[in-house]
């Protein structure tokens, strides 16, 4: 999309070479084709409009017009301020909770998450903070939403205000803000009920819990998935709320996370959270330029990395690495590499993540190489004998034929495997002799066995590759820079 | 609700008579009014076997109402956008880029909304028309994208127990939609079972257990954590061995792109089939109205993964008016079946394609 948007922009500024001004035609049609961007990763027209107007004057600057790529620096001019209107660069402020005890309400509508978020903030308080927390579900509405915040206030260690059958939300809301007085407890944070802003009732019902429980938060619980009702949404609870932040959840999908945008620019608030997966520990900081890259379609490096921590089991990363640095890369850890990439996604998912990528992808697609191809791999190398992994030179064409026949494939998609492994075991030795150990275990550890993709299968060349590591982040982002050689298809020796 | 069980789908497709009431001062013109007394489903033949149907003439407020209702209150972008819009008289090029800007705004996507644009200016550009006449006019063709995706479900014939499987992204609500069908098929006399497939989020086998108690259905859950595919296997042989009518199988909810919780829908499908080759008879995707251009991908993955035969929007009872469903009509061939408007049991409604489009664009006032 990123990419996509990249090319358009070129396309609209090549026309222009050699004619040496900008016309305001030109200039609205770029406008247009971001507006388009926008709106597909779902930020509200409203905003979109209030974004283009602020752009337009810094896109139409002497700057573009004599820049050599007016598309790129166009780009980075909505890039930077889509960072600007996130709430700029650094950290947002921390929830305030310096009153003892301090009171977090959580509000939003039904399923965008509140009371994972509040077991996740809860924990978070908690480990991070070191607070005593107090839990309380005010939803007396939805069957079981009570026990559920019960049975997640136990998994993160903290109390849960008992449950009283039959008590209204504004009676447990009182109940519960005594019970953190008494029980000396620090913070208090209380999930309410699911509810669309148009229910009068429900709606009023919220008030009267924030005009009880005094709270120093009440943050908007939404979902990062949000399509333009976000606005509507982010609008009307802070009109009968007065909010303090915003919480986005399902970050980890692969929503575009338009919502974001929107949201922030109709309160004005912070984004304090963004909520990653059903995990408790699933709760990050919000980070402007990790959502603008994102809503530009640029590739979510972070989720990415985060993604490959998750799945990668950092002990079989050593072994790996040491064996590597040994020169010593079998078909077993080969295959290691083939599971680890499925589970991160398959190749789309990782691809999708990386900048730069998409032609990378596209020509994959037309290479019919997909994650069937990494199944089908896997199931080659299953197919063998222990010791046919571990040393692959004995394996002969009968050998070949009978695994081939296991596997269902043909021999010649055998000899491919055979033929990837020998180019990556390659690469490996070349790189353990080079003392590069840390980064062979980075890329053992990520993605090197797969994207190292199947030379066979993959067109000779895939273009680009990551656009010179300069997305990259530095440092304990194993495996990015260096992990990718394979993209660039067999010309692997150029990374470092 | 009515038409779920025991119902031979009564839609008269030439008048675009929906099966839904339409509230009592509708508007005149293209729209005929339904006779009071049996709005709902006039050739209502239920088969022998069934139990009769409930025809729910007399309840006021019907799917359209409701969804007026939500769409009056909430004074929507689109409605007021398209009161605004409209005002002026002549339909010119300014006109119309607001009319596509307010269309895109339910989330109908930037594409889809030119292309409705386009369309109804094909005949009226630069020719003065009034308000009500451009919503009639989008509407009908909204409708008209959304006509082939409106299908009944018949819950009364096919295979027995009919196993029906449900599948989203978390919180867009499955367990709620579940509890609703199972009431509503309890009250019509069918035998349920209903399987608690969520054996990940907390309480979710106790949320499903309470709807289970209401509409007086069979229940079926293991402790968190279990397999979720062993769980629907065993639902399937208990329904067969209890001789229930119809399977309602709940799963947790997952996004769809995480590799691993789609392996393990494919599973439980994997699992289901082992029992009965053609089943799961139905697989419902339910989306969230308030989901953006992200419900396209969950539509195709979900149909990769679990084959998704149908489809169910919640939630149109908020400010959302669920506009991706004009996006996904015009991508994939899948009906969809009901919307939800509330919380209750009896606020899920099969989809009607007028009423949607009807709403969506604000008319009726």
């Amino acid at each position: 999309m990123f990419d996509a948007l990249t090319e358009k922009l070129g396309g609209v500024f090549d026309t222009l070479t050699g004619r040496g001004a900008l016309s305001e035609k030109d200039v609205n049609e770029a406008l247009r084709e971001i507006r388009v961007a926008l709106l597909e990763a779902d930020v509200a027209l409203p905003v979109v409009k209030t974004f283009i107007d602020g752009v337009r004057p810094k896109a139409v600057g002497e700057e573009v017009i004599r820049s050599i790529k007016p598309g790129q620096l166009v780009i980075k001019i909505v890039h930077d301020a889509l960072v600007e209107m996130l709430g700029g660069e650094g950290e947002p402020e921390g929830l305030r909770v310096e009153n003892v005890p301090s009171v977090i309400m959580m509000a939003g509508l039904q399923g965008s998450g509140k009371t994972t978020t509040t077991a996740k903030i809860a924990r978070r308080l908690k480990s991070v903070d070191r607070k005593k927390v107090l839990v309380a579900s005010l939803d007396v509405r939805r069957p079981a939403a009570m026990e559920q915040l019960k049975i997640l206030a136990e998994q993160v260690g903290v109390e849960a205000l008992p449950i009283v059958q039959g008590q209204l939300p504004a009676d447990i809301a009182r109940r519960a803000v005594n019970a953190a007085k008494f029980g000396g407890h620090d913070v208090l944070i209380l999930d309410t009920a699911g509810r669309t802003t148009l229910d009068e009732q429900m709606m009023s019902e919220a008030a009267e819990i924030a005009q009880i429980a005094d709270p120093q938060e009440i943050l908007l619980v939404a979902d990062a998935l949000t399509g333009q009702d976000a606005v509507e949404t982010a609008k009307r609870f802070n009109d009968r709320l007065s909010l303090t932040g915003l919480v986005l959840t399902r970050m980890d999908g692969d929503g575009r996370g338009g919502a974001a945008l929107s949201m922030r620019a109709v309160t004005g608030l912070p984004i304090k959270f963004l909520g990653l997966g059903e995990k408790l520990d699933g709760l990050d900081v919000f980070d402007a330029r990790r959502v603008a890259g994102r809503i530009l379609g640029r590739g979510d490096i972070v989720s990415l990395v985060e993604k490959a921590r998750a799945e990668v089991d950092e002990a079989a990363a050593e072994k790996l690495a040491r064996k590597m640095a040994k020169g010593q890369f079998d078909l077993d850890d080969l295959a290691q590499q083939l599971r680890q990439l499925q589970r991160m996604g398959g190749l789309g998912g990782v691809m999708g993540m990386l900048p730069g990528a998409q032609k990378a992808k596209a020509a994959m697609e037309s290479a019919n190489v997909d994650d069937r191809t990494l199944k089908r791999q896997e199931a080659i190398i299953t197919s063998m004998t222990r010791k046919e992994r571990r040393k692959p030179d004995i394996l002969n064409a009968s050998r070949r034929r009978r695994i081939a026949a296991g596997a269902g494939v043909d021999v010649a998609e055998v000899n491919k495997v055979l033929k990837m492994h020998r180019a990556m075991s390659d690469m490996m030795k070349k790189m353990g002799k080079g003392g590069m150990k840390g980064m062979a275990a980075a890329m053992g550890g990520m993605m090197g066995g797969g994207m190292g993709g199947p030379p066979g299968g993959l067109p000779g060349g895939l273009p680009g590759g990551p656009p010179g590591g300069g997305m990259a982040p530095k440092g304990g982002l194993p495996g990015l820079g260096g992990g990718l050689p394979g993209l660039g298809g067999p010309g692997k020796g150029k990374k470092k | 609700m009515i038409l779920w069980w025991g119902k031979k789908k009564a839609k008269d497709e030439t008048t675009g008579e929906t099966p839904l009431e339409p509230v009592a001062d509708a508007s005149p013109a293209e729209f005929e009014p339904a006779s009071e007394g049996g709005p709902a489903a006039p050739d209502l033949t239920p088969p022998p076997a069934a139990p009769p149907p409930v025809v729910d003439g007399a309840r006021k407020t019907g799917l359209f109402r409701r969804l007026t209702e939500g769409l009056r209150k909430s004074s929507s972008r689109l409605i007021d956008g398209l009161g605004a819009v409209l005002t002026r008289k002549k339909l010119d090029q300014e006109t119309l880029d607001e009319l596509e800007d307010l269309l895109v705004t339910s989330d109908m996507g930037a594409a889809v909304a030119r292309r409705i644009t386009k369309a109804i200016a094909a005949d009226r550009f630069d020719k003065e028309v009034s308000d009500e006449e451009v919503r009639r006019a989008l509407a009908v063709e909204i409708a008209e994208i959304l006509r082939p995706r409106e299908v009944l479900v018949d819950f009364s014939t096919g295979p027995r127990p009919r196993i029906v499987l449900f599948v989203g992204v978390n919180g867009s609500g499955k367990t709620t939609t579940i509890g609703k069908i199972a009431a509503s098929l309890s009250g019509m006399g069918a035998s349920v079972l209903l399987a608690a497939g969520d054996t990940f989020r907390a309480a979710a086998v106790e949320q499903l257990k309470v709807w289970a108690e209401r509409a007086g259905a069979g229940f079926l859950s293991k402790p968190a954590g279990a397999d979720a595919a062993g769980l629907a296997y065993e639902a399937v042989e208990m329904a067969r061995r209890d001789d229930r009518d119809i399977v309602l199988i709940d799963t947790a909810g997952r996004l769809q792109n995480k590799t691993q919780l789609m392996d393990e829908l494919s599973k439980i499908v994997r699992a289901i089939r082992k029992l009965d080759p053609a089943a799961p008879h139905d697989v419902f995707l339910v989306l969230d109205a308030t989901v953006g251009q992200n419900a396209l991908s969950q539509v195709e993955a979900f149909h990769h993964t679990a084959g998704v035969t149908g489809l169910v929007m919640t939630k149109l009872d908020g400010t959302a008016k669920g506009g991706v469903l004009v996006a996904i009509a015009e991508k994939h061939a899948l009906p969809i079946h009901f919307v939800g408007v509330g919380e209750k049991a009896e606020d899920l409604h099969p989809f009607s394609a007028d009423a949607f489009a009807r709403a969506l664009v604000g008319l009726k006032d």
